[in-house]
This record gives structure tokens, sequence and C-alpha cells, in this order.
């Protein structure tokens, strides 16, 4: 029996639009690359470091193809060529290529066979060493206690990746399953990736591949101490999306904030080159076991969490879409929402319920992230535990896998460490209080609940398809989405958004999709306990 | 109840009992030690009678304390001042009203989240067609042509567009205060505006969780608005300090041309 009784035909109408959606701007995806793809081929194929400047290797050397006109074949096939041209391997013609030493323009160009022949060595290689990682996380889940969802996922901000550990570690062992590192504030606008270790970030830690190894030998090494496999989860999101996919795959990262509209709506980054990078990386983040997870939590701080509820349920069910083209499994497909109507609103908690609820009924495979109050928290820290409190009910009634913690200081600083215990103790009381509530409840038909989950339901499949009707970019132009518009040639990062010529070549796709679309593609990605 | 102003201490349950609440966590495991450390600690913050009513061990390496206790000082708090806002505030037809008659013109007003901040939650509240708490944003407001340019806008930017639009406010909103980072940039701000030699002419105006008016003068801004500032509190007095400085000029320009004026 369903508890919540929502009208099923009006969800397969509003996947039925989004599908629609998706066709719409698939036709882009396809005939164009990124400069920051192109440089996470780079990354991928081995290309790291940084020159005297600081400036990353692979954004010299995709640089230089820019300049040369080149990289609209794709920096795969002219390193081929440079290999051919040159005679030597892939990590010498990369030393030369990034010192200069070697020029791409006076590369000749190889006939595709033998440019794929030279590269596919190398693009095998890598794939299998992030399989392995993949594994090596499947090895770590299995065989040890896994927690029971509603996972407890929190926070690090400091800045200095050292004390992060320092933070994260205690949060671990207070009993927080996913750890979080938030990213320096401004980071998503930098197009290239910082290098090596950070000490000095503004609201955050800068996501560096440096900064996640340190963050993951710190987590393996609690949770040996602990007997459950503690998660950690960044960024990839950004001008540089594609990279840090990349950098996450070789790191084991477990989890990705990852969205394909988050950018183009709150960070002005250009729509064509959002949706061209979140479609690679998240073949990335698929092929890496990653759970992705989306934004929609974002739709409600700059708009009223009543009203809007329905753009957070249209946005979910776009992401899923473009989601599934890349290859993401259900189980992959985080989709966010949040707690965030106003508290004093009558009946507030059954509203939140009830869409928590239907988030969940749509979603059943999905392991859901439920993202706690912010917008309405006031530094009364009294009443803000109170909220978090109420919202971990509703996480644990309505079985949300991911479950954001929500900090008492929430709008007065950044976690303290005394914060995030007391967020977590909130948590582990509230939800092994109520744990089986949520099989023991049944809603009242024609309810409250009911009633509302149907409405928003109802206004986010028209709008979805009103969506269809004009296209994806036209609606982001007016202002259909967190009422924000933006121009399909405007914001961050058009300039490195490059049609794909005739002989385009980039090895990776037809790796990851192989797998991906076989029937061998199983990820483990919670251990025993979690059924969505 | 007698309070004596000049003489001012926390209430508990009885006057001038001074009890306080606090707590915090120390970097040492749990033990009688670290607990007696809390205790002093709290009485070398000038508490007596400390208790400490609750200690937890936080992951082995830290132990977190709530501790009470009666706070030996006293504040006299007739010789605070603090400086405020220096506005009545109005409503939105009021604030129409005025602009209509005493200045008759449109205000034009450009805001912007700056540097790397990038939460807009404010400074979209003030701004916005839609407002916040039940009141319109000034985008509503007749009498007001305001352009929010978003988050993470440059401080050049933000200058270039308020020079362009020939604005008479800017409105910065900064959220993120880590490392004191709002005030490097608002400071940077600041001195651009007067680089340009248009500080005369263009209200400066900051806002934010953490902004005080207080803070926003010892920048050199002309007003700060912290949390619960309403689209009205910052309309009133967008409006009545341009009249006033409308007013200034005249009066100024008088003094240069008596004759003009009075011929």
């Amino acid at each position: 029996m369903m508890r919540l009784d929502i009208d099923m035909t009006l969800v397969d109408r509003a996947r039925c639009a989004a599908k629609r959606i998706a066709d719409g701007i698939q036709p882009i995806i396809d005939a164009y690359t990124t400069t920051s793809i192109e440089r996470c081929v780079l990354r991928l194929l081995g290309v790291n470091g940084v020159d005297e400047n600081d400036v990353p290797l692979p954004n010299i050397i995709v640089d230089q193809a820019l300049a040369a006109g080149l990289l609209e074949d794709g920096i795969a096939y002219w390193l081929g060529s440079a290999m051919l041209h040159e005679g030597v391997s892939l990590p010498e013609i990369t030393a030369k290529l990034s010192s200069e030493k070697v020029s791409l323009d006076e590369v000749h160009p190889f006939d595709h066979e033998t440019v794929r022949r030279a590269i596919w060595h190398e693009a095998t290689r890598v794939c299998s060493y992030i399989k392995g990682r993949r594994l090596e996380r499947e090895r770590l889940i299995t065989g040890v206690n896994s927690s029971v969802p509603p996972y407890l996922y929190v926070i690090v901000a400091t800045g200095n990746i050292y004390e992060d550990v320092i933070q994260a570690k205690a949060a671990a062992k207070c009993g927080a399953d996913i750890i979080a590192v938030i990213r320096s504030t401004g980071q998503s606008l930098l197009d290239y990736v910082p290098y090596g270790p950070t000490t000095e970030g503004f609201g955050g830690t800068y996501a560096t591949q440096a900064n996640f190894r340190i963050m993951r030998e710190a987590l393996d090494e609690v949770s040996r101490e602990c007997g459950r496999y503690i998660r950690l989860v960044n960024y990839c999101s950004g001008l540089c999306m594609p990279e840090i996919a990349a950098m996450g795959a070789l790191e084991r990262l477990d989890m990705m904030l990852n969205d394909a509209m988050y950018g183009i709506l709150f960070r002005n980054i250009n729509m064509q080159r959002t949706f061209i990078d979140q479609h690679f990386s998240r073949m990335i983040n698929a092929y890496a076991g990653v759970v992705i997870n989306t934004g929609e939590d974002n739709y409600l701080t700059t708009a009223d969490a009543y009203e809007e509820a329905h753009t957070v349920l249209a946005s979910q069910v776009i992401n899923e879409a473009l989601a599934q083209r890349s290859g993401l499994r259900a189980e992959q497909i985080g989709l966010g929402h949040a707690y965030e109507m106003n508290p004093h609103m009558q009946d507030g908690f059954l509203y939140e319920l009830a869409q928590a609820e239907m988030a969940r009924t749509i979603f059943p495979e999905a392991p859901l992230k439920y993202m706690p109050p912010t917008k309405h928290m006031t530094g009364n820290i009294f009443k803000g535990h109170l909220m978090d409190a109420m919202f971990n009910l509703a996480g644990v009634i309505s079985g949300q896998t991911i479950q954001l913690l929500g900090i008492l200081t929430e709008h007065v600083h950044t976690p303290h460490l005394q914060d995030r215990y007391l967020a977590i103790e909130n948590a582990k009381y509230i939800m092994n209080n109520a744990r089986h509530l949520r099989e023991e409840i049944t809603y009242r038909k024609g309810g409250i609940m009911e009633k509302r989950a149907n409405e928003v339901l109802a206004k986010a499949t028209s709008m979805l398809e009103q969506v269809a009707e004009i296209s994806l970019m036209s609606a982001i132009e007016e202002g259909m989405f967190a009422s924000v518009k933006r121009e399909r040639t405007g914001g961050r990062g058009l300039d490195g958004v490059i049609r794909k010529s005739e002989r385009y070549y980039n090895p990776f796709p037809e790796i990851f999709m192989k797998e991906l679309t076989s029937s061998d593609f199983q990820p483990v990605l919670w251990g025993d306990e979690v059924k969505g | 109840m007698d309070v004596n102003m000049t003489r001012i201490r926390p209430y508990g349950d009885t006057l001038d009992d001074g009890y306080m609440q606090l707590s915090f966590t120390l970097p040492v495991p749990l033990c009688a030690e670290a607990r007696k450390a809390a205790e002093i600690l709290a009485e070398k913050m000038g508490l007596e009678d400390v208790k400490v009513v609750y200690a937890h061990s936080i992951a082995d390496s830290f132990s977190f304390f709530v501790v009470y206790g009666r706070c030996i000082h006293s504040v006299d708090m007739t010789a605070i001042e603090i400086p405020k806002v220096d506005a009545d505030f109005m409503s939105y037809e009021e604030i129409n009203k005025f602009i209509e008659n005493r200045i008759g013109r449109r205000i034009v007003v450009v805001a912007a989240c700056t540097g790397t901040d990038a939460h807009t939650v404010g400074i979209d509240a003030i701004i916005n067609m839609k407002g916040y708490r039940g009141e319109y944003g000034l985008e509503r407001y007749p009498w007001f042509t305001a352009y929010n340019l978003g988050s993470q806008v440059p401080n050049e930017d933000l200058l270039a567009k308020a020079i362009q639009v020939n604005a008479d406010a800017i409105l910065v909103s900064q959220v993120v205060t880590q490392k004191n980072i709002h005030i490097d940039n608002l400071t940077h701000l600041a001195e651009l505006v007067e680089a340009e030699g248009i500080r005369d002419r263009v209200l400066l105006i900051m806002g934010g969780p953490r902004i005080s008016h207080e803070l926003a003068i010892e920048l050199g801004y002309d007003a700060g608005f912290g949390p619960g500032t309403l689209p009205s509190h910052v309309g009133s007095f967008i409006a009545q300090a341009l009249a006033q400085s409308i007013r200034n000029r005249r009066e100024q320009a008088r003094e240069v041309y008596p004759c003009q004026t009075n011929p």
C-alpha cells in the first residue's frame, strides 16, 4: 500500500516531460566540448602539477591548443599526435608540452585510428585504476557495520585541510557517517583547480586533489577505528566540474554535489557550458560509483518554501533525466530537497512531511538528500536546535537516505566542533527514538498531507510540461527556476565552449558508457542495510 | 522592579543575581582535571559560584561543558552611546509620497553581494520585487529604480554600474565574514568610491547578518543595516538622507553664489 496516495499518472507525465526536456539539450551536449572537459581528459591521462607560476599544467596545454585553434579536435587527438610525432611516451610528451619545449601547432596530425591506438592503452589504464578504487570502496563497505539510513551528513569548513581533518575525525567518532568538506567561497568561479594542500580559505577549504587525498586517508583511518565506512563528499560544480569529478574518482570520494542547473542559476555560469560539463562529469561520477547530490534545496533559500515547493520537484525530475543519460543508476542519484518552511506557519510540519514523503514515493530508489533549515535560523540557537529536531523527525519518518544535519549555530558561524557534536546527538536521539515510527504510520486519505503532496505534484507537472514546450534554455531565460533569469549566451565560461570538429576525439565516454550500460555494473553503494 | 541602570547585571530569577550560562569545548580528554579547568576558566571570566552542570567527551580528545555561574561585573548603561541609523521609518506609501514631494524624481540604487560572497538572500530581500516578510522590495517602489547585480560582483563592477546609471545609493551585502573578509572588501569599495571622486553624491550603505550601523560609520559608510531589516527601513533612510543631502548642496550653492538665489 502506498503510504501517501499520490497520483502516479501525474508522475508519469512529469517524467515524460523531463525526457523531452533532456532530449532538447542533448544536441548541444553532443556537438560541443569545453575547456574544462579537455583539461579533465588531460588529468585522466596523468597530467597533473603546476608550473613555477602555480598555473596548472592541464590549463597550460589546453590554453595552448585553444590559442592554436586545435581544441575542436579534442586534446586527446593532439596529445596522441604529439606522442607519435615526437616518438615519446605520454608522460614525456606532457612534460615537453607543459614546459613548452614542444608546441602543438608544430605537431603533425596523425590519422584517427593511429592516434586512438596510441591513447587507448593509457586511457584504459586510468579507467581500470578508477574502477579499482570503486571496488576498493565496495570491499571497505562490505563486512563492516553499516549505519542505518538516514545517514548522518555533516560539514567541515575551517579553510585549513589539516584542521578539517581534526574536525572530521571528531565528527566521525561522534557518529557522523558522511563528511563534506565545504569549498572556499568563490572556487566555483575559478577556471582552474588550485594545486596542493591548502591551509587558507574563506568559508571553506579549496578543493584540490592533494586535499582530497589527505582527507580520504584520514577518514580511512577513522573508519578502521570506528568499524564503519565514513564517506567523503566534495563539490563537483562550478567552472571545473569535470576536472573535479576526475580528481574525486582518482581519490575515492564517495559523494559529489553535482547539479545540472545550480551553477547557471546561482553562480551565473553560462548554461551551455554547464549542461555540457555536467554530462561528462556525471559519467565519471557514475563510473567511479559516486553518489551525486543535487542542489534543489537552493531554490528555497531564495524563494518561499511553501509557494515554490513545486520548483524543487520539477528540478529533481530534470536532474534525474539528465543524470540517467550520463549512465548514473537510480541508486546513485541523490536528489536534493529541503526543510525550509517558515517555522511560524500553522501545520508547517505537515506540509514538510508531506513533501518529504512525496519525494520518497516518486523516487523510491534514489538516496534522497534532505537539507536542514537554514533560511529561518536566526541566531536563537535554542530554537534552532528544536527546528533541527523537527527536521530530523521528518527525515526518519519519511525514510530519507542522506540527512544533512542542521547545526544550531547556522547563521552565526561555520560549525564549531561542539555544534557538530550537538547536531549529531540531536539526530541520533530522535532517529533512534522514532526508528520504526515510519512503519506504523499511514496518512489520512484526502487529508491535509495527501492534498498538499498532490497539489505540489500537479504544479510541478504543469511547470515541466511548460518547460518541455519552450525548451529548458528558454525556460531559464524566462526566469522559471528560482526566479533567476539567465541568458543563453550570458554568464561565465561561454568562451570555453567549443564546437567539436569531425575528427574530435575523447577516449573516455566510450570506455565509461560501455561499463555503465553493461548488466555487470552494479556498484555497491551503501552496504547491506540500505533499501531506498 | 528597581533596576539600577548604572549597574546592570544578568538576571536569573532574582534581581542582580548575575546568573549566566555558557558552553564551550576544551581540547583535552574529559577527566576530573578538565572539569576543574573549565570551572577555573569560568571564574577567570568573572563568574562566581561556578557550576559545571554538564560535561561530555567529544571524540576522546575534546571535552564539552555547560557551565553556570554568577557574574561579578556590572555595566553602566547610561554611559553607552551607539550610533543609530538616522531616519524616521515610513511605510511603502509614505516613502513614495516623500520622494515625489521632496525629491521629485526616481531614486536610483544599485545593489550587489560583492567580492567572493555568493549569499544573495539579504540583498534579494531588500531589492527584489517580492521583498521580505510581506513587504515589497525596492524594485516594486514606483519612486525607486533598483538594479540588483546579484552575487560575487567585483567592487569595480559595482562602482562602474553606479557611475553608469548615476546612482544615488550603493547597497552592498556581505554575509561571509570568516577571517573578516567582509571588512577588507567593504573598505576596498569605500576607497574606490572615494578615488572616483563621487563620494559626496552617492550614499554608501552596507547590510548583512553581522553588519551594524556602528561598523558602517567606522568604515566611512552612511548607514549599516543588520538582521531583521525590512525594505522600507532602507527605503526610508535613502529617501531622507538624499533629501537632506540635496538640501545641503542647495545651501552650499547659496553660500557660493548668494546673488543668484537671493537677487
